[in-house]
């Protein structure tokens, strides 16, 4: 294993309220890269706009920190152009399943060897406090004050729907089944969904770690990530937020593999007409 | 001169009838036949948004000459159903041969009825009526069997031997009804046509983004871009080139700026609405100093506008996309082979100075196709470095151009991002920095402008009159000038700027020379006339526009051209 302070980016100036479920995440994330020994050269962190998305500003790695919404996209190309990077597409809830909601659906769609971190703190944070995709209904914000008046998105369930090849949920306050989580979504092969459940402690008084801590269970030990009508019922039940991998099917082809470059030839089209 | 009667050495025959009828077909089999058998030839068409029904034509000049422009004149046309003439009646002279079915023809002045239809029943079924008509075509300019036979052949290649047969056969029939109609339409071939090639404006561009190294294309489908999208699409095997088919325009642009990142070099191709989308991420190109190679081709808008129609309309929204400042180039190549080589240098330019170039055509340039001999040489140039541990992928330097990597090329660490950033591509707020940054980014355009097209002057040096001019109205209004000064003794000249921004500062020189400027634009505005007003300072007062949909043709440029000379003269007075 690595020592996880490769990935450490002296002097970075981190721009996170103390406390804020962000920490917890990164230090999971290097944990898992360590952990596979991953060298920061071979390791790209796409993201969008927003706290989460400041991820990659904080990790030595590979970094295209884009366009709000579009972290989905450009993750995909890079991976089309040289699959021999291991792409993480790292964003939070707003940017994911609201700004980037059509690419969340198609590219579950294409099914491209990359990871999806999603940190779901259930609310905006860089905007200050309005109601995210994820935020329940009825919620008191800094703009719905008389509470949030639609119900909110269920990424895991649509996933689910979608048929992902890799769906899984965290909570960021559990270091250890975080850590697991995302090292299985890198080695997944496929598009790998991690929704980590995150606090946020300056906007979002209602999901704080204790709400998370008690409103969260294991999946049980029985639990088949393979059968998708239980990973439905579990995706879609009412009572508490499910965590680990809720569903897997390695059954569909990887997106890239398919494509008429690597047909005959698996050098990445980024090689090709340089001088290696 | 009336350009409106028939011509020596030339024919113009317009096909028409609905959607799905089968004059496609038509067109690309006769086209074929025409330039085997040793002539030029020239097609343009133009069509309703729908799949089916509607009115569609095409427009095929054959010529012993060159021709690359459209023209309105028609010496022959074909109705292929009821209601074809309606939408040509102003474009039918007294010369102007109706052929065809009896039903479709009936009642016309110069109706020449030839039953297509009669002739494919006997030989078994009538839809053999488009194998028919190509053939009566094909012999009305005395084209060659041997071309015809082949073409047919090869178009029905996946049919059943008896269908093959049975459709050369009714050709063969039309070619010797053709022959015999006696309409002195025959030309004289020239042999080296033969060896030519048919090439439409998508074609160019697609294998112009290919002689460039293009080797991605992200895109969503959208009229009249798609067949750029389409083209590359089939060479993707034999090319090696990365396709997708984005859920919107916005995932196409922010993959095409990735797929840079990654290493590729990445074309999107769409029209006005869709780049609409892509604006915020040709911002991003330009924060994070990333090429993007965008070839839109232009429709008429505001919104859907006119789906199918023709405009040079979207000159400022390219000139202007994206919020903030920072630099770009614009190409609007004027004829088949500036499509083949802007597109090419498109790539290269973008890789160069990291900035998002534009390839703007539109639906009558994508949609046109003539015989060319063979295309310029284009070579792609690379600016990809390996990278080391110490690598900053913002190095200030000096052309403000840093050295660009890619992640996985060499040890160092590639890290672009849209906030403001330092040099290694740190999110910043120092005001310093920031200062210097944006003078880094502005600084390329020095240089960009030293690597600019200059316009082209066709027509005499000495001219009085000069007509400005961009994209693909280049053609038309060569033959237009052309015409004006042999036939009418005008002394005009064209000045054709394939590369609209920056502009090659030649243009105040090419200006002071001449007696009047006219500005000629297939657009409501005069948007580049506006620039060039905005930049140089220069009168722009004389404008030619027109934004009906419709592309000029070369009688019309002559009138309108002849309008606005004669009322400067009559000022002059």
């Amino acid at each position: 294993m690595f020592d996880p302070k490769i990935y450490d980016i002296p002097g970075a100036d981190i721009a996170w309220c103390p406390g804020c479920g962000n920490f917890g995440i990164i230090n999971e994330l290097k944990t898992a890269l360590a952990q596979l020994e991953l060298p920061p050269h071979r390791v790209v962190i796409v993201s969008g706009i927003g706290q989460a998305a400041k991820m990659p500003q904080y990790v030595r790695a590979h970094m295209f920190n884009g366009l709000h919404g579009r972290s989905l996209p450009a993750a995909v190309a890079i991976k089309m152009v040289n699959p021999e990077l291991v792409v993480i597409a790292e964003s939070g809830d707003g940017c994911t399943y609201g700004e980037g909601g059509n690419h969340f659906i198609h590219t579950i769609r294409k099914n491209p060897d990359i990871t999806n971190v999603v940190h779901d703190n259930q609310i905006y944070g860089l905007t200050k406090g309005q109601a995210s995709p994820t935020t329940a209904r009825g919620q008191v914000t800094t703009l719905q004050f008389d509470g949030v008046p639609v119900d909110p998105f269920n990424p895991v369930a649509v996933a689910v729907a979608l048929d992902a090849s890799f769906v899984a949920r965290s909570f960021s306050g559990n270091f250890n089944l975080t850590v697991e989580l995302i090292k299985m979504a890198i080695k997944h092969k496929g598009y790998a969904l991690v929704d980590i459940l995150q606090p946020c402690v300056t906007f979002n008084k209602v999901n704080t770690y204790q709400w998370y801590r008690e409103n969260t269970y294991l999946l049980p030990d029985n639990y088949d990530p393979r059968d998708r009508e239980w990973a439905f019922k579990v995706a879609t039940g009412t009572s508490k937020l499910a965590l680990g991998v809720i569903y897997m099917n390695p059954n569909r082809p990887v997106y890239e593999e398919q494509l008429a470059p690597y047909m005959t030839d698996k050098t990445p089209v980024a090689f090709r007409g340089l001088e290696v | 001169m009336n350009l409106r009667r028939k011509q020596n050495g030339e024919v113009c025959m317009v096909l028409s009838g609905a959607a799905g009828q089968g004059i496609q077909t038509v067109e690309h089999v006769f086209t074929r036949i025409a330039k085997d058998s040793g002539f030029h030839v020239f097609a343009t068409k133009e069509y309703m948004s729908r799949v089916r029904g509607g009115n569609n034509s095409t427009s095929i000049r054959i010529s012993e000459r060159p021709v690359k422009a459209y023209v309105d004149r028609i010496d022959i046309l074909v109705p292929l159903n009821d209601n074809a003439l309606e939408r040509l009646r102003d474009r039918i002279t007294s010369e102007t041969i109706i052929l065809g079915n009896e039903k479709y023809v009936r009642g016309e002045r110069n109706a020449l009825v030839v039953n297509f239809e009669e002739i494919a029943e006997s030989f078994g079924n009538k839809i053999y009526e488009n194998s028919v008509a190509i053939g009566v075509l094909s012999g009305i300019i005395g084209a060659q069997e041997e071309a015809l036979v082949k073409h047919i052949t090869a178009y029905f290649s996946r049919k059943s031997e008896d269908v093959v047969k049975a459709n050369v056969n009714a050709a063969l029939k039309g070619l010797e009804i053709g022959r015999t109609l006696g309409l002195r339409f025959e030309l004289i071939p020239s042999q080296e046509v033969k060896s030519h090639y048919l090439m439409a404006g998508y074609e160019a561009v697609a294998r112009g983004a290919i002689a460039g190294g293009c080797n991605f294309i992200s895109s969503y489908p959208m009229s009249p871009a798609t067949t750029v999208f389409t083209e590359l699409s089939r060479l993707s095997k034999e090319y090696g080139i990365l396709v997708d088919q984005a859920e919107d325009e916005i995932a196409a642009a922010n993959m095409a700026i990735a797929a840079w990142y990654a290493g590729a070099r990445a074309l999107v191709s769409t029209s006005g609405g869709g780049f609409a989308l892509m604006t915020e991420a040709i911002s991003l190109a330009g924060m994070i100093e990333t090429p993007i190679v965008v070839h839109l081709g232009q429709r008429p808008g505001p919104a859907t506008g006119l789906p199918t129609r023709t405009e040079q309309g979207d000159l400022n929204l390219v000139l202007h996309a994206g919020h903030g400042e920072f630099p770009r180039v614009i190409y609007a190549p004027g004829n088949l082979c500036e499509a083949y080589e802007l597109t090419a240098r498109a790539f290269n330019i973008a890789d160069k100075y990291q900035i998002p170039v534009f390839v703007l055509t539109d639906q009558y340039f994508l949609d046109s196709f003539y015989n060319v001999e063979t295309m310029p040489d284009a070579k792609i140039e690379r600016y990809v470095v390996k990278t080391d541990e110490n690598y900053r992928r913002y190095e200030i330097t000096e052309s403000g151009i840093s050295p660009r990597g890619i992640p996985g090329y060499g040890t160092g660490l590639v890290r672009v991002d849209s906030d403001e950033h330092d040099e290694y591509g740190h999110i910043t707020e120092s005001a310093q920095v920031r200062k210097r940054m944006v003078e880094k980014r502005l600084r390329k355009l020095k240089y960009m402008l030293e690597d600019s097209v200059p316009p082209k002057l066709f027509g005499p040096e000495n001219y009085e009159y000069l007509l400005v001019a961009w994209g693909s109205t280049q053609l038309v209004l060569k033959e237009a000038v052309e015409l004006l000064n042999d036939e009418l003794k005008l002394n005009i000249a064209l000045l054709h700027f394939s590369q609209v921004y920056p502009v090659h500062p030649s243009i105040t020189d090419f200006i002071e020379k001449a007696r009047k400027t006219i500005f000629f634009e297939g657009n409501a505005t005069g948007q580049f006339a506006n620039l060039l007003k905005l930049v140089f300072g220069i009168h722009t007062d004389e404008r030619i526009l027109k934004y009906d949909g419709f592309p000029f043709s070369v009688e019309e440029a002559v009138e309108r051209i002849l309008g606005v000379v004669g009322r400067l003269r009559r000022e002059d007075e």
